[in-house]
């Protein structure tokens, strides 16, 4: 009997995800939250049948470029894997990315998954399986309305932690906040981090930096120096809680057009822009490794990856490349301002910004970037679009930064294409995401 | 020489949330639209701090844990503070800024004592009070607009509220009030931040604080405020029903 359900819960998903690829929405969700609701223990079922081991990506920045970059280096080892690559992280997503991958009999044929998992979905998706592996990137703030403080965010995640105990975490270590997690969950943990100063300090960084006080004894935490905002190596002078020893440690960083590092003695090279790719590429590396994978094909699998997600996908459209990124919270804007930087030429701005129940309903975050560090990124133009474009435009406006004000992205991207200067970046935050790519994808095709 | 005043932000370390940074960039950059100048001092929980250097004293919101470490430096500057209020010194509490005024906060893990110096409380309650939110106040014809987020229901007992819902919830969500004004304290839930689409509020603190320290507020002169105004509208518009 439980076969039966399994099977047809497969086939509904299947069915669902079909309708939805044809109509062009985005049916992920739909599909897992019919395959529950069909065999309710569909999740457990399929993930028993991965053969190896199971990998979560959990943290507030990078889980769908580390998990995406993760499940790529395991399959240039030869390795079947079960991802969710659309970045559908909460349980019905999860359950959809196992019920698509699996067999039209129910089965499942996977060495690995790669799932990456909402941090407050993490105790709804543990008592379906208990992950062998957490990868942790980060913990910043984001989305204060919808998740509360992050102290909330720790909680659950220690909880989740506490229900699959013999899982590894492998945990950015150059983060306070997700190292104080690992070490006080009493898992097994393994830690990644950049060991050596990359940039100068800047005095006048005015960037908000989490967990300056002690998670442990409450004193506030010394640097010897930061990457970017709470990251870097800290200690505690109170307690002596300080950044553990690092078993995978980036060396002799290079961070300009492209990025370079060393680890394990190996040098690791990719064709991306933007420093905390560093960080997102040596979390897939560190997990990887840690499942025990020789990695030898590393390289060429950053080389071959090409995610189209819109975390920076590339369009050519007549002659003007448009990059399209996402930018959700102060933390992984300010990096995106900061890899836009990273290109010297000059270049037509459109920032969206919407204020949907997936974004979070409140736009005060706005005002924890550092916007002031537009003026030093060569924009010929910026615009700014989405519902809450009014924010935006007088968020610039109080850093005597001009503006163009369109609602309407598709109306704002048609402007630059034929007015700009043949080099459009795109910053979006979440729900503007996949609207703004496929209208990027539907005028690529026009022109083609 | 040019009019100035001093902006004194408290512990902007631990009380940091939501976007308090804007609220400072305003009263700064309105003050330079106009000629005068502005001098930011922040504040460590190490700091002394020396009120009658200051002109107006800003508190932002904070996490409820890091709000208790605050709580226990409160004592040490409760008297210079009050003195400083009584002085008609201008202050802009926000969110956990705003519960610290008051007398204390009861939240489900023990008792914040407060600065006692506006006599009003805050008790936590289930359900926090979540979303964009819009009030009429007597100082000015334009709504202030803005978004809200606390547990903490607070009671003004028989001060004047900074102003009335006309959408979200207020200060505890029944009273239909929000905020408290109390000399040339403000207090309220609203960020967004508050000044920045409420630019008309940051004018008032502007000049009572110039009017205190230099006798007038003659600078304070209307500014074009394009973008504010329609940035408050567009909130009006989308949350207030047709009459």
């Amino acid at each position: 009997m439980s076969r039966v359900r399994r099977m047809l819960a497969v086939w509904a998903a299947k069915l669902i995800g079909a309708a939805c690829r044809m109509s062009g929405k985005q049916g992920v969700t739909l599909a897992g939250k019919v395959a529950l609701k069909i065999c309710p223990d569909i999740l457990d079922k399929l993930a028993a049948q991965v053969r190896g081991g199971i990998f979560v990506v959990c943290g507030t920045n990078g889980k769908t470029t580390t998990n995406n970059l993760l499940c790529s280096a395991l399959e240039y080892e030869g390795k079947k894997v079960v991802c969710n690559h659309t970045g559908s992280n909460m349980l019905n997503g999860v359950v959809s990315a196992f019920v698509l991958a699996a067999d039209l009999k129910g089965d499942l044929d996977a060495d690995y998954a790669c799932i990456e998992v909402d941090e407050a979905s993490t105790v709804r998706v543990f008592p379906h399986f208990k992950p062998d592996f957490m990868i942790l990137t980060n913990l910043f703030r984001d989305q204060l309305d919808r998740y509360g403080e992050i102290d909330i965010t720790m909680k659950l995640l220690k909880k989740a932690m506490g229900m699959a105990g013999d899982m590894t975490v492998v945990v950015n270590a150059d983060d306070s906040l997700s190292t104080f997690l690992a070490m006080d969950s009493g898992n097994p943990y393994v830690t990644y981090g950049i060991g050596q100063q990359v940039f100068e300090e800047d005095k006048d960084s005015r960037e908000i930096r989490e967990g300056q006080f002690c998670k442990r004894c409450g004193e506030k935490m010394k640097y010897r120096f930061y990457h970017y905002s709470q990251l870097g190596d800290y200690y505690c002078p109170g307690c002596g809680f300080r950044r553990p020893a690092l078993d995978f440690d980036a060396r002799d960083v290079k961070a300009g057009g492209t990025l370079s590092f060393k680890v394990e003695g190996r040098r690791i090279q990719a064709n991306y822009r933007g420093f905390y790719n560093i960080y997102n590429i040596l979390a897939a590396y560190a997990g990887a490794r840690t499942a025990g994978l020789a990695l030898k094909n590393f390289n060429k699998a950053l080389k071959d990856y090409n995610p189209q997600n819109g975390r920076n996908e590339v369009f050519h459209i007549g002659k003007t490349a448009v990059t399209l990124n996402l930018a959700k919270n102060p933390a992984g804007f300010n990096q995106n301002i900061s890899a836009v930087m990273e290109d010297p030429t000059p270049k037509d701005l459109i920032v969206l910004i919407n204020d949907n129940d997936q974004d979070g309903t409140d736009v005060s975050w706005l005002w924890d970037v550092d916007f002031d560090r537009f003026k030093d990124i060569h924009a010929a133009s910026i615009t700014v679009s989405g519902i809450r474009c009014q924010d935006m435009r007088l968020r610039l406006k109080y850093v005597d930064i001009p503006s163009e004000l369109e609602p309407d992205v598709e109306k704002a991207i048609r402007r630059k294409l034929s007015d700009g200067v043949g080099n459009l970046y795109v910053l979006v935050n979440y729900t503007g995401l996949y609207s703004t790519h496929n209208i990027l994808k539907r005028i690529e095709g026009e022109s083609a | 020489m040019s009019k100035k005043l001093v902006i004194g932000h408290l512990y902007p370390d631990l009380l940091n949330l939501y976007g308090d940074r804007g609220n400072i960039q305003c009263m700064v950059k309105r003050l330079e639209w106009r000629g005068m100048e502005a001098e930011v001092k922040e504040f460590r929980l190490e700091d002394t701090i020396d009120f009658s250097g200051l002109d107006i004293v800003l508190m932002g919101g904070g996490s409820d844990r890091e709000q208790m470490i605050v709580c226990s430096k409160l004592k040490e500057i409760q008297k210079d503070f009050k003195e400083y209020v009584e002085d008609n010194g201008v202050v802009l509490a926000v969110c956990g800024g705003y519960q610290l005024l008051g007398n204390y906060y009861q939240t489900s893990d023990g008792i914040i004592t407060g600065l006692e110096l506006v006599d009003l409380y805050t008790e936590q309650k289930p359900g926090r009070l979540i979303g964009n939110i819009i009030i009429k106040s007597d100082l000015f014809d334009m709504p202030i607009v803005g978004f809200e987020n606390h547990g903490g229901r607070t009671v003004i007992g028989s001060n004047q509220p900074l102003g009335k819902v006309l959408f979200g919830s207020g200060n505890d969500g029944e009273s239909g009030y929000e905020g408290v004004r109390y000399k040339n304290v403000i207090g309220t839930y609203i960020h967004g931040p508050l000044l920045p689409k409420n630019p008309m509020l940051c004018d008032w603190l502007l000049a009572r604080a110039l009017e205190r320290k230099y006798g007038d507020s003659a600078e304070m002169t209307p500014l074009e405020d394009r973008e504010e105004k329609e940035a408050n509208a567009y909130i009006c518009g989308r949350f207030l029903k047709k009459e």
